[in-house]
C-alpha cells in the first residue's frame, strides 16, 4: 500500500496505470492548445494542415497574428496592469491583516477574522454583481447629492481591481499568516526591550522574517488576478483584460491565435513552475 | 508609557486598513445585494418595498429548476472530484518516491494557475465535432462519424471537473503528508486488509483535507460560468448564466440581486452543514 509494503503486481500496475491516466487527463488540454496554435488552418480544431508560425507573426489579410492584433496586446497590458495594482494592495493590506489577526487581541476578532476569510467561500459571481451594485448606488446617490461624477463608482479599470483585492487580499493574508505562526515572538520581544518602537520591531525584525512569504503572496496575488473572470467581467469599463476578452473570442470568433496566446501562457507558468521548484531545490 | 502609545498607534495602522477592505467591499456591498432584491422602481422614481423578484423566481419553473439543478451539479462533481483525485493524492504523497513527487505535484498546479478560460477552451478544442478526440477515434476507425460531445452535459461536466479538482488534491496532499506510514504498517502487521486500512486510517485522517478540498471545489462549480457556458449546451441549465443575463442582458438588477442572494444562501447553507457534519471550523478551511 505505501512504499514500505509489499505489493501484488497486478495492485501496484493497476494503480499506476490510473495516475499516468489522471495525468493526461491533467495535460491534454495544454498539449492540444500547443500544438494547435501552429497548425496551418484557419479553424481551431483538427485535421492537422502543417506548421505555421502565422497565429504569432502574420499580418495579413486572411490571417492577423497574435503580434499584430492591437485588440489583443491592449488587453494583455490591460491585465498586466491590473494584476500588478490588485497584487500590490492585496499584499499591503493582507500583511496588515496577518499582522493584526496573529499577533493582536482586541474585541470582535473573531467575527473579523470570519469576514476576512469569507471570499474564499463566496462564489467570484456574488462579489461581482454585490460590488457593482453598491458602487453604484454610492455613485448615483454622491452624484445627486453634490453632482459630483465619481468616475471609478461606475464599471471601470480602478472598480476591476477593487473587486479582485476584495478576495486577493485573503489569500495574501493567509500565506503570510502561515508563515507568521512560525515566527519566533521572542525577536520582536527582544527588539522592544532594547528601545525599538512597535513599528519599528514590525519593520526591522518581522517584515525581514515574513520576506519569502510575501513574495509568493505578491505572485500568487498576481496570477489570481490574471486569470480572473467570474468577478471581473461584471466591473469591466470599456478596456476588457486578457480573460474577457478571450471568452468574447471564444464565444464568437475564434481563430487559433487563441491558441497562440495560450500557447504562451502555458509556456510562461511553466518555465515560472519550473524556476520556481529549482530555486527551492537549490535552497535546500 | 510611550512604549503604550506607539503600541496602539501600530494596533490602529494595521486595524484601519483591514476594517475599509472588509466593510466597504465585502459586508456593505452584501448589504446592498439583500437590500436590491427587495426593491423595485416605483412610479414616482423612488424605490418602494417589493417581493416580486422572489415571487418570480418560485413561480418559473425554469429558474428554480435551474437553481435544483445546478445545485445537485456541484454536489455530484464535488463528490466525484473526491474520488478521482484521492487515489493520485495518495499515490504522489505516499507511493512514489520523493525524487519525483515534487516534480508531479508542481504538475498539478500548472492547470490551476494557467487560469479557467484557457484549459476550457483546451477542453473545447478536443471535445468538439472535429476536435482531437473525435479525430483520432475516426483515424483508427472506432467510429466512422463524430461524437456529438461538445456543448452536452458531459462536457459541462468534463470542464467543472477539470478546474476544481486540483483544489480538491492540494489540502488532501498536506494532510497526508503528515500521516505517518508506520500506523498503516502497523495495522498491516496486525493483519488489517487494505479496505481496512483505507476506511479506517486514511480517510478518518484525512477528513480535514477533505472537508476543505470539498467545500472550495462545491464553492467554485457552483458559482462558475465559463465552463457551463463554453462547454455546456442549452439544455444544461445553470443558474449563474441566469444571474448574468439578468445583469448583463436584460438589465433587470433587483431580480438578479434576488437570484445571486439565493446562490449565496444555498452555497452558504450547503458549506455550513458541511462543516458542521464533519466538525470544522471555517478557520480550518484557509490553512
Amino acid at each position: 500500500m505505501i512504499r514500505s509494503l509489499p505489493n501484488s503486481p497486478v495492485y501496484k500496475y493497476t494503480y499506476r496505470f490510473y495516475v499516468i491516466c489522471f495525468f493526461i487527463f491533467l495535460v491534454m488540454p495544454l498539449i492540444a492548445i500547443a500544438v494547435l496554435a501552429f497548425n496551418d488552418s484557419s479553424s481551431v480544431a483538427l485535421p492537422w494542415k502543417g506548421f505555421t508560425l502565422d497565429w504569432f507573426f502574420a499580418n495579413t489579410d486572411q490571417r492577423t497574428g497574435l503580434l499584430a492584433d492591437d485588440g489583443l496586446i491592449q488587453s494583455i497590458f490591460i491585465s498586466v496592469k491590473t494584476a500588478f495594482y490588485v497584487a500590490t494592495i492585496s499584499t499591503i493590506v493582507g500583511i496588515a491583516a496577518a499582522l493584526l489577526f496573529e499577533e493582536e487581541k482586541f474585541r470582535l476578532k473573531g467575527l473579523l477574522y470570519f469576514l476576512a476569510l469569507t471570499p474564499l467561500v463566496i462564489p467570484g459571481v456574488i462579489l461581482g454583481i454585490s460590488i457593482l451594485l453598491s458602487s453604484t448606488l454610492a455613485g448615483s446617490y454622491i452624484e445627486q447629492k453634490f453632482g459630483w461624477d465619481i468616475a471609478f463608482l461606475s464599471p471601470s479599470f480602478w472598480l476591476v481591481v477593487l473587486g479582485q483585492f476584495s478576495f486577493g487580499a485573503t489569500y495574501v493574508m493567509l500565506l503570510v499568516g502561515a508563515r507568521l505562526k512560525k515566527f519566533d515572538r521572542t525577536l520582536e520581544e527582544a527588539a522592544l526591550s532594547l528601545k525599538a518602537t512597535r513599528l519599528q520591531s514590525i519593520w526591522y525584525v518581522t517584515i525581514p522574517f515574513l520576506r519569502p512569504a510575501i513574495l509568493g503572496a505578491f505572485v500568487v496575488a498576481f496570477l489570481i488576478s490574471f486569470s480572473n473572470f467570474n468577478t471581473t467581467i461584471f466591473l469591466i469599463g470599456s478596456d476588457p483584460t486578457l480573460p474577457v476578452d478571450l471568452y468574447s473570442r471564444i464565444k464568437f470568433s475564434s481563430t487559433p491565435i487563441l491558441n497562440a496566446v495560450s500557447f504562451l501562457i502555458v509556456v510562461f507558468i511553466t518555465v515560472a513552475a519550473l524556476l520556481s521548484l529549482f530555486l527551492n531545490r537549490n535552497k535546500k | 508609557m510611550e512604549n503604550k502609545k506607539s503600541f496602539n498607534i501600530t494596533f490602529y495602522l494595521l486595524i484601519i486598513p483591514v476594517l475599509l477592505w472588509l466593510i466597504i467591499l465585502i459586508v456593505l456591498p452584501h448589504i446592498d445585494l439583500l437590500i436590491s432584491s427587495f426593491q423595485s422602481d416605483s412610479d414616482a422614481g423612488g424605490k418602494v418595498f417589493t417581493l416580486e423578484h422572489y415571487a418570480a423566481f418560485f413561480q418559473s419553473k425554469i429558474y428554480w429548476l435551474t437553481f435544483v439543478n445546478t445545485a445537485a451539479y456541484a454536489i455530484g462533481i464535488t463528490i466525484l472530484a473526491f474520488i478521482v483525485t484521492f487515489p493520485v493524492a495518495f499515490y504522489l504523497t505516499k507511493v512514489i518516491s520523493k525524487k519525483y513527487s515534487s516534480f508531479l505535484a508542481l504538475l498539478l498546479l500548472i492547470p490551476l494557475w494557467v487560469g479557467e478560460l484557457v484549459t476550457v477552451y483546451g477542453w473545447m478544442i478536443i471535445l468538439g465535432d472535429h476536435g482531437v478526440i473525435n479525430e483520432f477515434l475516426i483515424y483508427i476507425g472506432l467510429i466512422d462519424k463524430p461524437i456529438n460531445m461538445l456543448y452536452t452535459n458531459f462536457s459541462m461536466s468534463i470542464g467543472l471537473l477539470y478546474i476544481s479538482m486540483l483544489f480538491m488534491v492540494v489540502p488532501v496532499m498536506s494532510t497526508l503528508e503528515s500521516l505517518d506510514d508506520s500506523l498503516i504498517e502497523a495495522a498491516s502487521d496486525l493483519g488489517a486488509t487494505k479496505w481496512t486500512i483505507f476506511t479506517k486510517i486514511i480517510i478518518p485522517y484525512s477528513m480535514p483535507g477533505i472537508t476543505s478540498g470539498g467545500i472550495i471545489v462545491f464553492m467554485l462549480v457552483i458559482g462558475d460560468y465559463v465552463a457551463p457556458d463554453i462547454l455546456g449546451g442549452k439544455s444544461s441549465l445553470w443558474f449563474t448564466e441566469q444571474i448574468y443575463n439578468e445583469f448583463l442582458s436584460t438589465f433587470n438588477w433587483g431580480e438578479g440581486a434576488a437570484f445571486g442572494f439565493l446562490l449565496l444562501m444555498i452555497s452558504s447553507s450547503i458549506i455550513w452543514l458541511a462543516l458542521k457534519l464533519t466538525g470544522q471550523k471555517l478557520e480550518k478551511v484557509g490553512s
